[in-house]
């Protein structure tokens, strides 16, 4: 029984900005699907009060002072751009300003 | 049927620190495209980021300004979503652990206050800055603006009407500017609201279905939008239309919102803590100490102006109306003027010449204590009236005081008895006409002899003094 | 000094250069030259930067001869792993997506070494983006492995191990996310540690999974590993996440004393499914540690059959962010078909990224997608506390942990490229150690009976690399195995 259906990896690669066609997207259903078969593993385990762990090591309040340095000029920020005009990098357009 | 609207708004500023949030670049996007920008902010192949402690201090002071819980424990996430103006694809948010929560806020609306709930204040970053060009197949993006440090402030649904949710955004704007933590400049985008409106039948506790309307770019253009969309939700449900739940824009020009987004696409963010940053960890001290560098707030300095200088709730709220003019009233009153004098000066001829010469009280070259010294002037009756509103446009050019003015003008007020007594005589005598006028009865003629009278004196007769002589001699 | 240089240790050429013995270009030279004639069969170097090193060999030497200090890694030759930001060359993580991509900046690791007066050779090769126990994932080429070239040096750092065990460079720097640095160390025959998490800045180091990913050098012994972390550990205010805790001074580890020292054998690591002669290679060595006075103690990591569920879960949800940022906007690949920002993004990362990272992708995006979110990843970080808690409990009755590095030596080409899951068994002994965050250094234990190195791995408190360097340099001085050079065939 797998663990995930084709519409799931099709909800998820629209997710990632990934597109799969038909024969990889059926060999991500089996591998995704074996993969997280085996994690199932994990519910054999009670975590009842068991606080999920975030990091490591317990730090907090680590801070830069709000103190201005060094930036790129222009010409180092777009110098790896795929296309730019000189100034700004540039994309095909973008339709709306949702965000 | 009659319904009642329920509004809660979200409003993002950007927080004026000299850095970003999470790099070193200068928090200033207003410079050539792409100029403030560091391989942190543009999301380069293995950058770091680290937080900005003065964005942490700035959302505490916001949050306690709000009257919220500061957590004790909170934690930045990563909020996930493709947009070429977000370098790193996902942005560095605070999604279930925000850092301030539970405040509220006071508003004034008619016939009393209201309190509207802030649900919460939470850190996050901004995103660049696109740019279209029209008749191109292509954006331009600026990332001088991405990783600006934001604060996310979303109230309660507590907001029942346009009206009401411009107050709650003047008065958010007025606690901001008091706390000198951002310009809350709506046109350049460092204030930005977006409203959640629903509609129900008046008496009835169920949320109905809300809209969100986004790309607002004015307090009078929310109020506006607002307005709009109560008619638009009250006509579709008249109609028996159900509304649809969607991000909708507004458009200023046609004065309507249009639908931007529906929720069908909406996204999936798959929050999760951001394991490149460590938690926030506010203590009880370091909030103690950020509370106790809390200016006074607008409501508080307005009541006790009210109460300690007995100046009219408009006055006060005018007075008031930012922590700069409040400032320079208060320092004016301490240098001697009385207060009910003091603030119509400032309110009234200061205000007015400020205005006109395009400066801000905070730039105005009179200082409150010679404001204050020159309205002193007039109460011990060195100069009149006239003459103080001749010298204050002067004061303001000059930079000079208005006691070396007076000097160096010799503007001091006639107020010798014989000497104006002098002068009147000579006026009534060279003006045999109008005083005939006015033993005729025409009392205008009056108004005609007291000018003639103080052009004499150059402007510089005590008024009263002046009068009553004139009246006396005239009877005579 | 005798005509291979190349064969030389980095506290052996430190020495021969103070001494003026040689100089840093005739070492440099001498190690570009063994690339010269070995690389066409190992296939370490993605990129190698010949003038490059030179010119910084010869002003290296320049230093020396105006009588400046010239570090303490001055004209070491070293090569780095192609994820690794640098200014010289390209950083492209091995993947068709950032493919020519030129740092703007340096990260600290590779600001330390140069500062340090290191001589950097080039770019390894790795599995694109770290993902990968075999370095099959490159999209660049494949790295044979110099004892067996029909087998694979391991994963990800493949490039980083069979470059130093085939000697072209002194030492190679890598990074490991669930056993990177440590299984193609054992695959290969050399040394590899990963410093607790924390301890070494991660600033430059393109991200695979933020809360597991650590630097960590590859070194031919205990007393170079000493000599590399006196100079990359330390607090990095650019690293949030760097520790700052005082960096001791590790050459006081070579001190060859380990007695009265408590070694931990974790039951759960030897069971039936550890094969009998890595078993035995594993004891023999803690046989010889116990010679010098080291006790063994049975302990117990309950939680350690969970370590790969947990990690895959943690490393894929991380990497779903950070590699969202691949996108063709500001640097990389973009699709020359782009018509719109949507197809820019799905038809560059669709194209951009091989099999194994879109699949980790997916897994990834999936393990925190709306409703997932609770069921996998945070149940995956609830047990990773509970894996951290047994290396706590574990760590009360011992001083260090032995385990076996691999279940197998190295494998051939293809073996479990078909099968993902296999791959990620490779790592049973090493995922659960990023986990944690402990450190772990993996160190040649001798050879199979089919002439592959075998690794033990050894675990430590947080921190406390010391007492790993400290044990290695025990083993090396009497393990009788004086590390035989890979024949390179
Ligand atoms: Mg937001
Ligand atoms: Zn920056």
């Amino acid at each position: 029984m797998s663990r995930i259906t084709e519409k799931d990896v099709d909800y998820v690669a629209g997710l990632a900005q990934l597109v799969l066609d038909g024969p990889t997207k059926a060999k991500m259903v089996k591998d995704l699907g074996e993969i997280l078969g085996y994690i199932d593993k994990l519910n054999e385990l009670d975590t009842t009060g068991v606080e999920p762990m975030m990091h490591v090591l317990d730090m907090s309040n680590v801070y830069r002072q709000d103190v201005v340095g060094e930036s790129l000029t222009q010409d180092q920020a777009l110098k790896n751009a795929p296309k730019t005009d000189g100034a700004y990098f540039l994309v095909p357009r973008i339709l709306d300003g949702e965000h | 049927m009659e319904y009642e609207a329920v509004i809660g708004m979200e409003v993002h500023v950007e927080i004026n620190t000299k850095s970003k949030v999470f790099c070193a670049c200068n928090n200033d996007f207003h410079a050539p495209p792409n100029t403030h920008v560091c391989p942190v902010c543009l999301g380069m192949p293995g950058v770091l980021p680290v937080l900005n402690i003065g964005m942490v201090e700035a959302s505490v002071a916001v949050g306690l300004a709000l009257n919220c819980k500061i957590s004790r424990w909170s934690k930045m996430d990563r909020k996930n979503y493709f947009y070429p103006d977000l370098a790193k694809n996902y942005q560095i948010s605070q999604y279930d652990l925000p850092l301030c929560h539970d405040g509220e806020m006071e508003i004034d609306i008619e016939g009393g206050t209201k309190r509207i709930g802030i649900t919460r204040a939470h850190m996050e970053e901004d995103t660049a800055r696109n740019t279209h060009t029209i008749g191109t197949r292509e954006s331009g993006v600026d990332f001088n603006r991405c990783g600006v440090p934001l604060l996310e402030i979303v109230t309660e649904p507590d907001i029942r009407s346009a009206d009401e949710a411009f107050a709650y955004l003047t008065a958010l704007k007025q606690i901001l500017q008091y706390l000198d933590v951002s310009d809350c400049n709506m046109e350049e985008g460092s204030l930005r609201a977006e409203a959640n409106i629903s509609i129900r039948p008046k008496g009835t506790v169920e949320f109905g279905t809300k809209t969100e309307v986004k790309n607002v770019a004015s307090f009078s253009g929310v109020h506006k939008a607002i307005d709009f969309e109560i008619r638009r939700q009250r006509a579709a449900l008249d109609k028996g239309d159900a509304i649809v739940q969607e991000t909708r824009g507004w458009d200023a020009d046609k004065g309507i919102t249009f639908v931007q987004r529906s929720k069908e696409s909406a996204h999936d963010y798959r929050y999760f803590p951001d394991p490149d940053l460590v938690p926030v960890v506010v203590d009880e001290a370091w909030e103690q100490r950020i509370r106790e560098s809390l200016p006074e707030l607008p409501r508080a300095r307005n009541h006790r102006f009210q109460a300690e200088y007995a100046l009219s709730p408009y006055d006060a709220g005018v007075v008031t109306s930012t922590r700069a003019m409040a400032d320079y009233y208060e320092a004016t009153v301490k240098a001697g003027a009385p207060a009910k004098l003091a603030a119509n000066w400032i309110m009234g001829d200061l205000q007015g010449m400020l205005v006109e010469r395009k400066l801000d009280i905070a730039q105005c070259p009179v200082t409150a204590a010679s404001l204050g010294e020159m309205i002193r002037l007039i109460e011990d009756g060195t100069i009149n009236g006239k003459i103080a509103k001749d010298l204050l446009p002067e004061m303001i050019d000059s930079g000079k005081s208005a006691d070396l003015l007076v000097k160096e003008k010799g503007l001091v007020q006639i107020s010798d008895r014989g000497e104006l007594e002098a002068i009147v005589r000579g006026v009534l005598d060279a003006n045999p006409g109008p005083v005939e006028d006015f033993k005729a009865g025409k009392d205008r003629a009056k108004g005609f002899l007291v000018g003639q009278i103080m052009k004499a004196t150059k402007g510089k007769g005590n008024p009263k003094l002046v009068n009553e002589i004139l009246e006396r001699l005239l009877a005579s | 000094m005798g005509q291979e240089l190349f064969r030389l240790k980095a506290h052996e050429i430190r020495g021969a250069i103070r001494r003026g013995e040689t100089t840093a270009t005739e070492v440099t030279q001498s190690v570009l030259g063994r690339i010269g004639a070995v690389e066409g069969k190992v296939q370490a170097y993605t990129e190698i930067w010949g003038d490059y090193a030179q010119q910084r060999a010869a002003d290296i030497d320049r230093r020396i001869k105006a009588g400046e200090d010239p570090g303490p890694l001055a004209g070491v030759p070293i090569g780095l792993k192609d994820n690794y930001c640098t200014t010289e060359g390209t950083t492209g993580c091995c993947s068709k997506i950032l493919k020519g991509f030129r740092s703007p900046y340096n990260g600290t690791v590779v600001e330390k070494l140069l500062d340090a007066g290191a001589v950097f050779l080039g770019k390894l090769n790795m599995d694109e983006f770290a993902m990968g126990s075999s370095t099959e994932n490159s999209s660049v080429q494949k790295t044979r492995n110099p004892w067996n070239l029909r087998c694979v040096p391991g994963g990800s750092s493949g490039g980083a191990a069979a470059g130093i065990a085939a000697h072209e460079a002194a030492v190679t720097m890598g990074s490991d996310t669930g056993g990177s640095i440590r299984q193609p160390a054992a695959l290969c025959g050399c040394l590899g540690l990963k410093p607790t998490y924390g301890r070494v800045s991660r600033y430059g180091l393109v991200a695979f999974a933020s809360s597991l990913d650590q630097i960590g050098p590859f070194t031919k012994d205990a007393e170079d590993m000493a000599l590399i972390m006196g100079v990359i550990a330390g607090r990095d205010p650019r690293d949030s996440t760097s520790a700052d805790i005082p960096v001791p001074d590790y050459s006081k580890a070579l001190r060859d004393d380990i007695k009265g020292l408590r070694i931990g054998l974790p039951k759960e690591c030897f069971t039936d499914a550890l094969g009998a002669e890595m078993r035995e290679k594993i004891l023999a060595a803690v046989e010889v540690l116990k010679a010098q006075g080291a006790q063994v103690v049975e302990v117990s990591l309950p939680h350690t059959e969970y370590a790969i569920a947990v990690y895959y879960i943690i490393c894929t949800a991380e990497a779903s962010a950070n590699l969202a940022r691949f996108d063709g906007v500001r640097y990389g690949y973009r699709h020359p078909d782009a018509k719109s920002v949507e197809d820019m993004y799905r038809l560059s990362k669709s194209h951009g990224y091989g099999p194994e990272v879109q699949r980790r992708i997916m897994l990834g995006t999936y393990v925190l997608s709306s409703g997932y979110y609770d069921a996998y990843y945070l149940k995956a970080q609830k047990v990773r506390a509970l894996i951290k808690k047994d290396f706590e409990d574990a760590f009360q009755s011992c001083d260090i942990i032995a385990t076996p590095t691999t279940p197998t030596p190295a494998f051939e080409f293809g073996a479990k490229t078909d099968d993902p899951l296999e791959m990620y068994l490779s790592d049973i002994y090493t995922s659960s150690i990023n986990l944690a965050g402990i450190p772990g250094m993996s160190i040649p234990c001798g050879l199979t009976a089919s002439k592959l190195p075998a690794g033990l791995q050894l675990l430590g408190k947080p921190f406390d690399e010391e007492t790993l360097i400290r044990v290695a340099y025990a083993y090396e001085k009497h393990s009788g195995w004086e590390r035989a050079d890979a024949p390179i065939t």
